[in-house]
């Protein structure tokens, strides 16, 4: 343990204890945060991150323990409070107007008012003086809905310093940026704590946290495990600690793809919700028995991409062939019928009905067909055996079939997405972000569920914005730059950060960038 | 655990009802007549068999229409048009009905046929603007529903007259006795005692009971109907899964508009045998009320049905004795939509809290008890 005496800590929790109905979010969770320093909070999906950022944030209340903040005990019933107190959140999910300026989103809740109106001038000039004294680059006259990620998590920030905070809380400020943006972010994380910020810093990916922090504590199952200092633990006993057990990854294996196409995009082209083509000209094929990955920063039209492949949204130009047989104006359902399997990027919007039981959202997309069809009739009965296999097979943990889908944690709710479409036993997978969002238990499942598929000799289309994901699964990967493919990699040789430069087209042939460490 | 299920789903529209109950006494109160009183008097007069015969007939026609809306609202259509739709529907197949004479089953068939063919393509204008131009189905359904009146009474004046009338109630021509429906007296008699004359209880009371088993079953055990509810769930993930978003919106409506359409027969084939100015109006929007109250499903919709249709059967008798205005009724079926929205809504919050501790559990079970050790 890193033990930096003399001033009491900037944060520090002590037994806190909250509990939902059902489940207990932090069990007796200890948090010591000195000042001045970056401090990761590290642990699995429903490991009580989150509950205990919002508790000291001021958004929900402990059931039982103590807060102190500077040595003097406080207890937040609203944000407002932890405001006051210096403390301040940057949420996972921004939360700015978008057709707002830059300028009017750091104010808003706190504008600085002369004579009944907005000081714009105060404001102005206090924005400028903030972003130059800290680094963070940004026009104050700006739109947020012409801003990149990167910029408005700079925003965010921003916000949170305007509020004088002292103490910084970010929500896995990763998630959403690519390798050259997490730099950026980092080299602005190291200038507020030379200047005698503290951060407390969310996340789950071990290689980031080991690089920026100096404390890091693990929870596990709501319970703090351990915090040490990050100079003295690598990544793998990180992840150790995190799981309770062994590690899974993915792991490549020889690929077992052929020559026949499955997939074929020709000169594929979709027109954006703007009219400006979202997806231009791709040529890609996927084989049988192969994984294409296609990496990218989001909104650069994979989304249009795989909307487009499985009859969501109509092609302006270009051909797509199923199996050598063109499938240019077949609906959704005739796609789906003839073999396409679907794992769509956000499963509560397009892939479950969070009211229905799992049985009936077991067969969603399979309706036409047995075992949950008979003729026009639903196969009620085939229907529930059907879903049990599934439940069973795929590890899905549920009191039972009966179960709204809703009540299921996002591990298990995808879990019981990605056993439905293996059951219909598809040709042909469209896969977007399959793990998002899940521990990393299911995780590995998922992994192994689409590797045994592959050795079965399905094809599948991943988009994934993880890239250890794709380089792990794919055989083949393609990198998406404005609705283009600019680049086509073997994953066996490919780098995270070699794959983000493509991304972001910094450098499409640079591939010495590949040596250097951030 | 289906013993506990079957207890929640009761509990809402129960404790709704005796809110309605105390809210409306309150206002008895404050008007200065005794709630206790009117009750008795509507509890008594209404458990008459003449008003329960009348319960019967009313509790059809507003079972109708709460399954007519009730499609709509099965996926996130609301079909306010319900309204407009069954009154035009019924006038034009009331004078259709008076146009021709046929065999038996075959008039009453026709009749039937007409006002589900209109009905549905009444309904079909909103659902074909929605599709096509994206009109909101309520704004349009809303002003068909003055199109379909302003429409009904200029049809009813100009060509529609029975010529033969000399008052000034204006009427299509008589429906002759084979397209008439046969009551049910000789069923309740049976059981009971001889019915005053006059009074009788329409037989249309087994079609709209047809209508709901149907329904049911289409919403359970047809693909179609899964579809349709489905993009009643979650609109998105239907579309992902090859449900055709327009046309499904087109049909549903259709099908909504047909059972709309037979709202107003039990009235026309059972009592009056034609339509004319006293035909009962304001029943689609009552359906509305119905279909909230009875969750939009088959049995639910049957029981608010029978409700309403007792409180308004049973509601004159405070006009002939005691002081009690008789409107305290409506503020009474008012008060009980409002309540039992709120109920169900109370009610599925403790069922998905409850639910997601089960799912909690059962995600927990096989896992050993972890014991954090730091190393």
């Amino acid at each position: 343990m890193a033990i930096r005496s003399s001033p009491p800590p900037a944060v520090e929790l002590a037994g806190i204890t909250k509990r939902f109905p059902g489940v207990v979010a932090n069990d007796r969770v200890d948090l010591r945060v000195v000042e001045g320093e970056i401090h990761a909070v590290v642990g699995e999906n429903g490991a009580g991150k989150s509950t205990l950022m919002k508790i000291l944030y001021g958004m929900q209340s402990a059931d039982e323990g103590r807060m102190q903040v500077n040595g003097s005990e406080v207890r937040f019933s609203s944000p407002a409070e932890a405001i006051d107190a210096g403390i301040g959140m940057v949420h996972q999910h921004f939360m700015l107007a978008d057709n707002l300026t830059v300028l009017e989103n750091v104010v808003l809740g706190a504008e600085p008012t002369r004579r009944g109106t907005i000081d714009r001038r105060l404001a102005r000039r206090d924005l400028e003086e903030l972003g130059r004294s800290y680094g963070l680059d940004l026009h104050p006259d700006d739109l947020v809905e012409t801003l990149e990620v990167g910029e408005r998590q700079r925003v965010e920030i921003i916000k949170v310093l305007y509020r004088g905070a002292r103490v910084l809380i970010l929500d896995e400020p990763t998630a959403v940026l690519v390798p050259q943006e997490v730099e950026e972010l980092f080299r602005n994380l190291r200038e507020l704590k030379s200047r005698g910020h503290t951060i407390i810093f969310i996340d789950h990916k071990l290689a980031e946290v080991l690089a920026i922090a100096d404390t890091i504590t693990v929870l596990r199952q709501g319970r703090t495990v351990a915090t040490v200092d990050s100079g003295e633990v690598t990544a793998h006993e990180l992840a150790e600690l995190m799981v309770g057990s062994e590690l899974p990854a993915p792991s490549t294996e020889p690929r077992a793809s052929d020559e026949h196409v499955t997939l074929s995009m020709q000169g594929l082209s979709v027109a954006g919700s703007d009219g400006r083509p979202a997806v231009d000209a791709v040529n890609l094929d996927v084989h049988r028995g192969e994984i294409v990955g296609v990496a990218g920063v989001e909104g650069n039209g994979q989304g249009e991409l795989i909307e487009a492949v499985l009859g969501l949204r109509p092609t302006s130009d270009g051909d797509l062939l199923l199996d050598g047989e063109s499938m240019n104006g077949w609906p959704v359902r005739r796609r789906r019928e003839a073999g396409m399997g679907y794992i769509p990027e956000d499963r509560n919007r397009r892939g479950l009905l969070p009211d229905a039981p799992l049985w009936e959202n077991a067969m969603l997309g399979h309706q036409t067909q047995p075992p949950y069809a008979r003729g026009p009739w639903l196969n009620r009965s085939g229907a529930r055996e059907a879903t049990t296999r599934i439940v069973s097979g795929f590890d899905v943990r549920t009191p039972g079939i009966d179960t709204s889908a809703r009540a299921l944690s996002g591990g298990n709710q995808q879990k019981l997405v990605i056993g439905r479409e293996m059951l219909a036993g598809p040709r042909m997978l469209v896969a977007a972000h399959p793990t998002r969002g899940i521990d990393v238990g299911a995780q590995a499942a998922v992994w192994e569920n689409l590797r045994t598929a592959r050795r079965d000799g399905l094809a599948v289309l991943l988009v994934s914005a993880d890239l250890e994901e794709l380089i792990g699964l794919a055989d083949r990967l393609v990198v998406m730059l404005r609705g283009r493919i600019v680049a086509e990699l073997d994953p066996a040789t490919t780098t995270p950060r070699l794959l983000g430069s493509h991304m972001t087209g910094a450098a499409a042939e640079a591939t010495d960038d590949e040596g250097r460490t951030p | 655990m289906t013993l506990r299920r079957i207890a929640m789903a009761l509990a809402a529209p129960v404790c709704a009802f005796a809110f309605s109950i105390a809210l409306s006494s309150l206002v008895l109160l404050a008007v200065g007549t005794s709630p206790l009183e009117a009750w008795l008097e509507m509890l008594s007069y209404g458990s008459r068999l003449e008003t329960l015969v009348a319960t019967g007939n009313r509790a059809t026609q507003l079972y109708l229409a709460g399954i007519a809306v009730a499609i709509g609202f099965r996926m996130n259509l609301f079909n306010i048009g319900v309204e407009g739709q069954y009154v035009l529907a019924a006038m034009l197949a009331a004078a259709a009905g008076g146009a021709v004479n046929l065999p038996p089953i075959l008039h009453v068939a026709l009749i039937m046929v007409v006002a589900m063919a209109v009905g549905s393509s009444f309904a079909g204008v909103a659902g074909y603007l929605k599709v096509s131009r994206g009109v909101h189905e309520v704004i349009s359904t809303i002003m068909l529903n003055a199109v379909a009146l302003g429409l009904t009474g200029f049809l009813l004046r100009s060509w529609l007259l029975d010529g033969a009338d000399t008052t000034l109630n204006m009427m299509t021509p008589e429906i002759p006795p084979s397209g008439r429906f046969p009551n049910l007296n000789g069923v309740v008699e049976g059981l009971s005692r001889e019915i005053t004359r006059g009074r009788e209880l329409w037989g249309f009371l087994l079609v709209a009971i047809l209508v709901g088993v149907l329904f049911h079953l289409f919403l359970s055990r047809t693909r179609a109907g899964y579809d349709l509810r489905v993009t009643g769930l979650n609109p998105f993930a239907a579309e992902a899964s090859g449900v055709h978003p327009s046309s499904t919106v087109l049909r549903a409506m259709l099908l909504s508009g047909a059972v709309a359409g037979l709202i107003g027969l039990p009235e026309i084939l059972g009592h009056a045998h034609r339509y004319d100015l006293n035909f009962t109006q304001g029943l689609g929007f009552a359906g509305i009320a119905v279909a909230l109250i009875g969750r939009n499903h088959a049995v639910g919709v049957g029981i608010a049905a029978l409700l309403f249709g007792w409180l308004d059967s049973a509601a004159p008798i405070l006009d002939v004795v005691g002081d009690t205005p008789r409107e305290i009724v409506s503020i009474l079926q008012g008060v009980v939509v409002l309540s039992a929205v709120v109920a169900f809504e109370v009610v599925s919050r403790i069922r998905r809290a409850a639910e997601a501790r089960d799912a909690a559990e059962a995600t927990l079970a096989p896992v050993t008890a972890p014991d954090g050790s730091p190393s």
